[in-house]
């Protein structure tokens, strides 16, 4: 066995931390998926070496202090606001790369409207959009996303469709529209998880490169205080629970949808 | 002397946006100012000089495309009527927080509510005293006729720059409307990105270059101690503003011993007013603000001692009057008359009205 | 015999201890330390470091990114 000291030296590191992560402390609980999410789309672009190029739009939910840890220039937005500030921003600088990060409260709740029309107009900017199923960050209430009977403070005895409506399925909806050109939903759990969303990341700044039209991603994510639960048992409710609602995987690929989301959206 | 041509004030605003180098234009229809994006849409900027316009799908997208090209240092126009300025309010709150320049006009229609298309100045509070949330200040300038219209798009830029703050234009559904010859200014190009990248590269968002930080747009700062300095910094710029670039004009002024005052379309009206007054022997003068924020208020406090009442008239049930008071601080009797709800007064009410405030009533 | 031996440094002062990264770990290198850091948090270290292959699962699950990990080739 060698010495740990003679392991751990600068030419034998295999994985950091991204420089595009700036050293603050990520504001988000412990075990949250906002800083998983985060440090994949840096990483991307850290690799693409796009830094100089990429503007980030991160507006009201958990992430809006997203600029204190994206080492990007970053613009913060009003609440649901996000694609329209991209739409200002892409179309004034049409070469340069455009994000909105945004949560589903802010994304497919407030924010409708501009999230069906960036999507109509098939602006060239990719979106990431964290679906957790509750608000967060004002403290555990209902979510467009929460399930049917999932218990948050403004649903303390469960989602009742009856009267509170259906869990929006988004995503699923914008991939129907023709400027949508991929369309994915991921997560960021596991190991493996992580590099399929990468993956997608990297998709999703190719197809801005070639200017084809939205990419979407959603990233299916835990909310453990909202839910109120451990980290780890969060993430194992997150897939007995979420992810037979939303499904993993491509949902539209190079302006196609996928067979079985074709299917699925019918239904 | 530049171009000549007889315009609307709308088509003005628009052709003057073109030649003022204004990198975008971002907007939703509503009458009584949709000439605006409509003879944008005609005249294909994108050709003429690289500007875009885009009808957006809703008021609220359109002043968050603003803020967005406005946060990238590009020149950005945009303009509306009064339920969709309302819609921008939050946008706007936004914009100056983040202390983003960009060009608000704003077409006055009559309210409240969807109220009517037609003239009123009834915006004037949402205009100069915040009108959404938070302590902030527009610059707001006032036209009184199609040349103006043309001619606040350059002014506007070079304050919106100069302060990093939006600046209104708040003219009216008569302004915009009426034709009237307009002389145009010659086509400036348009920033370039290195341009851009000299003079704003310590603020804007358009990509960070290795020898700086990331430039972060944000009104955002949840603690509060440092959220007051945020506000000390923007109460400063507005002194500034207040120091320095108030506009006004004075007509008859000089041996008055009435004022009117009076902005936009309610000069123009009571131009024909003094007039008429003079005609009858009545000493009457017209002030008119240009820049309704900053107001005025040194330049209209020195008529203390010399006039002995003043005319506030607007198209609005009394919002010019309260800062009229404020110039005057009560040392001159001040009355209000204006029709409002999209009613437009004759110069020969406004005389009446003057009659009235002389003899006391 | 795995032919790599891997090793973890954990930025105990960031860690939140949320032990996200134990069961990405295939080799049950980590644990959670009995001490606190200045959080208050039992943050992540490695109980049982000779198992350690460098697979960096658990730095790419970390959500905090405090994970750094080093990697070498045994020789024979």
């Amino acid at each position: 066995m060698m010495d740990i000291k003679d392991i751990v030296k600068e030419e034998n590191l295999v994985y950091t931390k991204t420089k595009l992560m700036t050293d603050n402390i990520l504001s988000y609980c412990p075990g949250c998926g906002h800083g998983t999410a985060h440090r994949i789309v840096m990483e991307v672009i850290d690799e693409l070496g796009l830094q100089s190029q990429t503007v980030g739009i991160a507006p009201v939910g958990c992430s809006v202090l997203a600029y204190d840890f994206m080492n990007i220039d970053m613009i913060q937005a009003a609440h649901g606001r996000a694609p329209a500030v991209a739409t200002g921003v892409k179309r004034t600088m049409p070469d340069k790369y455009v994000f909105t990060y945004q949560g589903d409260g802010d994304l497919a709740a407030i924010g409708t409207a501009e999230t069906i029309h960036v999507c109509n107009r098939g602006e060239n900017i990719t979106m990431i959009f964290i679906n957790n199923g509750i608000y967060g960050m004002t403290g555990g209430q209902m979510a467009p996303t929460t399930l049917e009977g999932m218990k948050t403070s403004t649903s303390p005895y469960g989602r009742d469709l009856k009267s509170m409506g259906n869990p929006l399925k988004i995503t699923e909806l914008i991939a129907q529209l023709p400027g949508t050109y991929y369309v994915t939903r991921q997560a960021v759990h596991t190991p493996a998880a992580v590099r399929k969303t990468k993956k997608a990341v990297f998709k999703a700044f190719e197809v801005q490169k070639e200017k084809k039209g939205i990419s979407f991603i959603e990233i299916v994510s835990n909310c453990n205080s909202g839910w109120k639960m451990s980290p780890v048992k969060s993430n194992e409710w997150m897939v007995e629970h979420m992810f037979p609602f939303y499904p993993m995987g491509d949902i539209k690929v190079d302006g196609e949808l996928v067979k079985s989301n074709k299917a699925e959206v019918k239904s | 002397m530049g171009e000549l041509k007889l315009m609307k004030g709308n088509e003005a605003i628009a052709e003057a946006a073109i030649r003022a180098g204004v990198d975008a234009y971002f907007g939703y229809p509503i009458t009584p100012q949709s000439e605006v994006i409509e003879y944008l849409m005609a005249e294909q900027p994108e050709e003429r000089t690289g500007m875009v316009v885009l009808q957006a799908e809703s008021e609220l997208a359109a002043i968050n495309m603003v803020y967005g090209a406005a946060a990238a240092g590009k020149k950005v126009f945009t303009s509306s009527s009064s339920p969709g300025i309302s819609l921008y309010q939050e946008g706007i709150s936004y914009i100056a927080g983040a202390e983003l320049p960009c060009v608000i006009a704003n077409v006055v229609r009559g309210g409240p509510g969807l109220g009517t298309i037609q003239p009123s100045q009834a915006d004037y509070f949402q205009s100069t005293k915040g009108g959404g949330h938070g302590d902030y200040k527009l610059y707001v300038l006032a036209p009184a006729s199609v040349q103006e219209m043309a001619d606040f798009i350059q002014l506007g830029f070079d304050i919106a720059y100069k302060y990093r703050n939006p600046v209104m234009i708040q003219s009216d559904g008569m302004i915009g409307q009426m034709m009237e010859k307009v002389e145009l200014a010659d086509q400036r190009p348009r920033w370039t990105d290195e341009e851009i990248k000299q003079m704003h590269d310590s603020w804007a968002a358009f990509g960070k270059g290795d020898h700086r930080e990331r430039n972060i747009i944000t009104s955002l700062d949840l603690d509060s101690a440092k959220q007051e300095k945020h506000n000390h910094h923007l109460q400063a710029k507005y002194r500034r503003m207040e120091e320095e670039e108030v506009l006004f004009e004075e007509i008859n002024c000089e041996d008055a011993e009435y004022l009117i005052v009076a902005y936009g379309s309610s000069a123009r009206i009571s131009m024909k007013s003094i007039d008429l007054a003079r005609a009858k022997g009545i000493k009457a003068g017209l002030f008119r603000p240009i820049t309704l924020y900053p107001f005025p208020m040194k330049q209209l406090n020195a008529y203390v001692g010399k006039v002995k009442g003043i005319l506030s008239v607007e198209m609005s049930a009394g919002q010019l009057i309260e800062d009229i008071k404020l110039a005057v601080e009560c040392n001159v009797p001040v009355k209000h008359f204006g029709r409002y709800g999209g009613m437009i007064h004759s110069p020969e009410e406004v005389l009446t009205a003057l009659e009235n405030l002389i003899k006391g009533e | 015999m795995a032919k790599v031996q891997g090793a973890i440094v954990v930025d105990t002062d960031r860690c939140k201890g949320c032990e996200v990264c134990i069961p990405a770990c295939p080799t049950e290198v980590i644990g959670l330390a009995n001490e606190v850091n200045g959080k208050g948090y039992h943050y992540a270290y490695m109980a049982n470091p000779d198992a350690c292959i460098g697979c960096a699962n658990c730095a790419i699950v970390c959500p905090d990114g405090v994970i750094s990990v080093y990697k070498v080739k045994k020789v024979a």
